[in-house]
């Protein structure tokens, strides 16, 4: 059996405020966030907007600013903030002695 | 259900309970239970350390000389002795046997349970470096611990302690006023980052050094090495520290060895339930050795509530553990450190944030739903304990929302609760603004001459023109006094500060601040990490004010400057290599020509900046197109930065019939000395050979058009969203004047315009006499600016994708995992 969270790496290899990515082939990579407190969240790297990678944002606060129009999206509801609207699916994650583990079943939509 | 392999003591009938650990978990919970029932249990302690049950987190004053073991004993002998509890200490437990119902202790003891407690705590994680086990490496748990760390710090010496969290710190402290010299590694970037926000690590950090500590953040250890004895520590960037002691507080880890020897459930800790009952019903574990409900703990107060609820049902009222938000404080005199609660923010959580940077404070309370859900304070604690209560009773705290940063005491004091009333009740010889010794009489009577905007407040009597933690209260007043007159002033650099670009310049160089925290602690940001606007404006300006020492935060840049390309709207990537003045040549040609066909590059495109882009570059692909342009001889166009972009040319005296000097040799020669540099944005220059002017120089932010007698220099161009002709600055003689015009001009221009701010709309801020009169009557002065140049170009003349080609910041290139569905989809 396959069990339902894929571990993806270590915390501290995301830089704090910044990002990495998790490729899966065939569909959108998945942003993995680390916040300035330490805080993971992952999210389809696609922004509501006209899919602007995520992962390469600005991050500040719980939320992330998309580096082609600068939308603010919300890393745990994938919301986007203030007068836009929008919302990027949220990948469901957590940290597990300093492993990081993101939702299988999530990750496989993104493919699908 | 008697079982009892060895005789009870005649005529005692009570069930025996044997406890596995003499420390706080495990002595509390019998208190409790002697509180609930003293006479049902038989109780013997079996403890591995050879003394009574003292209270673990004092440890820390005792290292500092503050307390002595004594008085840091919970329960004496005379405790065990009264209650009829068997202690016996020094002698740990090594098997259960949970068929027979039986413990066996190293001494060769065997003795038989009715109901066992495991409470073993945790044991210091160790990280696996060469060297860890050398004398004088050593953790900090216990009290056999502390006392090599006082023998250590009698002889004297250096003491680096890896692990800048709670305990670290403490540690640190201890050994720094027993008088050793004290280095803390730490590998995160900010100290105990898990209780504290980067604000407050950061004001951590300045007062630990103030005090003698050197703090080493982002510091990865290598390894210890030593003789015979630990010498020194090595870190993986090569630094070495000198060390007669290394105390590593990295970490705990439960103590389950134990119980997964017996068969137990385990998991990260020993798994039990809400009653504290493990996969065995006659076992029961408390304290820091367990896992419930996934959590483990580090924390007392936590254990507390665990040993109330095993207390109860033991005692056959079962209760039940629900676990609670903790709070933390920093046990070292003088340092107030106060967190609780969860403070990353998230959806719908607000901060508000109180900054005094002349007492040292920092406050960050997180408000989601009308209710605390986070605190974190610095420098001012005293509040804590209240904001603590108001999170864990998830009290509304609607009605005193905007009163609540300041405290318990104007918050709650009724009357006082509108901040507005508190500010109008001030007598007229209240100080308002510390920095300037201005008075609210003084402030008033300066409004009511006509300063009816912070602006013309801070500009006439100079009320919060300094640190401006006082801008609030000046505002109140300028809303009291005028009502609706008051004048909206300046824009603001953006929502996370009441100060506008020009003043944090200044400050940051009048205070000689050196970091983004410290700019943000000391001009009192109202956000905890700022935003997308004043972050990349920040970095800029610190990178500007402090050449060759400002490291660069790549978190507080643009896609495109952290990734040295330009994004496309697809996400893939462009690159642009220099080709200097627009020169290039058959091996920088076919060089390009390679990359386009290697890495299947859809297009190449000539750009209205004389050079070449390739498309469609993947991020992963970036440093390999790199290592093969640099292989070519080719670097970085920055046509991704707010930088020098490129050098339009024309060809010039060398073969243009009209041609009155070299244009093309002169811009290359400036293209080599200007490039590199970071600016407030970007910046273009073109050289043309004639006043008919090919290069398209009268629309570039430096621009100079050659004529007979010399060159004519343009400045304050733009081609863009609104085309601005240049204004002529002067005209010189020679190239050399030239070339020193245009180092001093863009020294100004860096210094001076606000960031985003190209050099058309300062130009037309500022004045073009402003300009003049900067860099034409007074030599020195102009000198002066192009060797500011000058010397911050010696440090950004290096190639950025040749650092990324050598393996720097790898992690922007490579995805963390990958992975590929597979059929069990369907
Ligand atoms: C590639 C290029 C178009 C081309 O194919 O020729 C180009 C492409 C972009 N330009 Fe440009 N500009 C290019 C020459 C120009 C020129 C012509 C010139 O430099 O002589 C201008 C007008 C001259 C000027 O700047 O004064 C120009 C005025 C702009 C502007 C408006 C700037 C302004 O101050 O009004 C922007 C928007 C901005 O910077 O905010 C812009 C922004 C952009 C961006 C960076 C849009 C963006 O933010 O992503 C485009 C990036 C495309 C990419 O990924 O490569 N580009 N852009 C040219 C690259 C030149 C180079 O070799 O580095
Ligand atoms: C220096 C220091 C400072 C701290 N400061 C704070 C603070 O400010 N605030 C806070 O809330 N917490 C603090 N803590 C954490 C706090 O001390 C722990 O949370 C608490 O002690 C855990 O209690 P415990 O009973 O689970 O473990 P412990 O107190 O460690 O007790 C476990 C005992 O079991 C013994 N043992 C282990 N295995 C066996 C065996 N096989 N047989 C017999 N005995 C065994 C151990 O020797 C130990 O005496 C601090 C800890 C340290 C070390
Ligand atoms: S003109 Fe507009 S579309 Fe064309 S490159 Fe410049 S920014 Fe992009
Ligand atoms: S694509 Fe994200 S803001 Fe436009």
């Amino acid at each position: 059996m396959i069990g339902e969270w894929l571990d993806i790496g270590w915390a501290d290899e995301i830089p704090v405020r910044g990002s990495r990515t998790v490729r899966v082939e065939g569909g959108d990579d998945i942003a993995v966030f680390r916040t300035g407190e330490g805080k993971v969240f992952a999210l389809l790297d696609r922004c509501p907007h006209k899919h602007g990678r995520l992962s390469q944002g600005i991050v500040h606060g719980g939320a992330v600013a998309c580096p082609l129009h600068n939308w603010r999206i919300s890393l745990s509801t994938g919301e986007a903030l203030g007068e836009d609207k929008g919302c990027t699916p949220v990948v469901p994650v957590k940290v597990s002695g300093g492993r990081v583990l993101i939702c299988r079943a999530s990750t496989l939509k993104a493919a699908a | 259900m008697k079982h009892e392999p060895i005789p009870r003591p005649a005529g005692d009938t009570r069930d025996h309970l044997i406890v596995i650990g003499n420390g706080m978990a495990g002595c509390r919970a019998v208190e409790e239970l002697l509180a609930r029932d003293p006479a049902r249990y038989r109780v013997t302690i079996f403890g591995a350390e050879p003394l009574v049950n003292y209270n673990r987190i004092m440890l820390s004053p005792v290292l500092a000389g503050e307390k002595t073991f004594d008085e840091i004993v919970i329960n004496g002998r005379d405790w065990y002795d009264g209650n009829g509890i068997t202690l016996v200490s020094g002698d740990p437990i090594i098997a259960i046997d949970r068929d027979a119902r039986t413990v066996t202790a190293r001494s060769g003891i065997v003795m038989g349970y009715d109901r066992l407690l495991i409470a073993t705590g945790s044991d210091p994680f160790i990280i696996p470096v060469p060297g860890k086990d050398l004398p004088g490496v050593i953790s900090f748990r216990d009290m056999k611990d502390v006392e090599h760390m006082l023998a250590a710090a009698n002889r004297g010496g250096s003491a680096v302690v890896i692990g800048g969290g709670l305990l670290g710190l403490e540690a640190a402290h201890g050994l720094s006023l027993r008088g050793m010299k004290v280095t803390v590694l730490h590998i995160m970037p900010t100290l105990m980052e898990r209780q504290l926000d980067e604000a407050a690590g950061w004001l951590l950090k300045t007062a630990l050094e103030a005090r003698g500590q050197t703090i080493l953040t982002g510091a990865d250890t290598a390894a210890i090495v030593g003789e015979h004895h630990v010498e020194a520590v090595h870190l993986k960037d090569g630094t070495v520290i000198p060390a007669d002691l290394v105390v590593m507080a990295v970490g705990i880890r439960p103590s389950v060895a134990l119980a997964r020897e017996a068969g137990l459930d385990v998991g990260r800790g020993i798994r039990v339930d809400d009653h504290m009952v493990t996969s065995d019903p006659a076992v029961l574990a408390v304290g820091e050795c367990v896992e419930h409900d996934g959590q483990v703990y580090g924390l007392v107060a936590p254990l507390w509530d665990m040993c109330r609820a095993l207390a109860d049902g033991l005692t056959d009222a079962p209760s039940g553990y629900r676990p609670a938000a903790t709070s933390t404080k920093l046990k070292v005199a003088g340092l107030d450190v106060f967190s609780a609660g969860d403070f990353s923010g998230g959806d719908g959580a607000e901060d508000i944030v109180l900054r005094d940077a002349s007492r040292g404070i920092y406050k960050r309370l997180v408000v989601k739903d009308d209710r605390i859900v986070g605190a974190v304070l610095y420098g001012d604690t005293a509040d804590g304990g209240w904001y603590f209560d108001l999170l864990r009773r998830g009290d509304s705290v609607a009605a005193i929302r905007d009163a609540l940063i300041f405290g318990q005491a104007f918050a709650s004091g009724g009357g006082v609760a509108d901040p507005k009333a508190a500010v109008a009740a001030l007598s007229d010889t209240a100080e308002i603004c510390g920095c300037n010794g201005v008075t609210k009489g003084q402030i008033v009577s300066c409004i009511a001459k006509g300063a009816h905007s912070l602006d013309t407040v801070r500009a006439t009597c100079k009320a919060s023109a300094s640190c401006g933690s006082c801008t609030g209260l000046v505002e109140t007043l300028l809303a009291l006094t005028l009502g609706d007159e008051v004048e909206a002033g300046p824009k603001t650099m953006c929502k996370c500060t009441s100060f506008g670009h020009d003043d944090v310049r200044r400050e940051i160089v009048a205070q000689g601040m050196r970091s983004i925290p410290e700019v943000m602690q000391r001009l009192h940001w109202s956000t905890p990490d700022g935003c997308s606007s004043c972050r990349p404006a920040l970095n800029y300006y610190l990178l500007c004010a402090l050449p060759g020492e400002y490291v660069d935060d790549q978190q507080s840049r643009f896609v495109n400057e952290r990734l040295h390309a330009n994004i496309q709207k697809d996400g893939t990537y462009s690159v642009v290599p220099r080709m200097w003045g627009g020169l290039t040549s058959p091996k920088e040609l076919r060089a390009i020509a390679d990359v386009v066909e290697k890495f299947d590059a859809p297009m190449v495109k000539v750009t209205g900046g004389q050079r070449l882009d390739i498309f469609g570059i993947r991020k992963e692909d970036l440093p390999a197109v790199w290592a093969d342009l640099n292989a070519a001889g080719m670097v970085s166009g920055h046509a991704y930065g707010k930088s020098l972009r490129t050098v339009k040319t024309c060809v010039g005296s060398e073969w243009c019939r009209f041609g009155t000097q070299d244009s093309t040799g002169l811009g290359v020669r400036i293209e080599r000395a200007t490039w590199g540099s970071w600016m407030p944005h970007k910046f273009k220059i073109a050289v043309s050979g004639c006043p008919r002017n090919c290069a398209e120089a009268t629309i570039k932010d430096f621009g100079i058009v050659c004529v007979d007698s010399g060159y004519e220099l343009h400045v304050g161009g733009n081609g863009g969203i609104k085309v601005r002709v240049t204004d002529l600055l002067c005209k010189v003689a020679t190239e050399a004047e030239a070339m020193e015009m245009c180092a001093a001009f863009i020294q100004l221009y860096r210094e001076e315009a606000r960031y985003l701010e190209r050099t058309a709309p300062w130009i037309e801020r500022v004045g073009l006499a402003y300009v003049q009169s900067r860099l034409l009557p007074d030599v020195q002065a102009r000198a002066d600016l192009a060797a500011r140049f000058v010397y911050s170009q010696s440090f950004s003349q290096d190639d950025p994708w040749a650092a990324r080609v050598a393996g720097a910041e790898r992690e922007h290139h490579a995805p963390m995992a990958r992975f590929q569905p597979v059929g069990e989809m369907a």
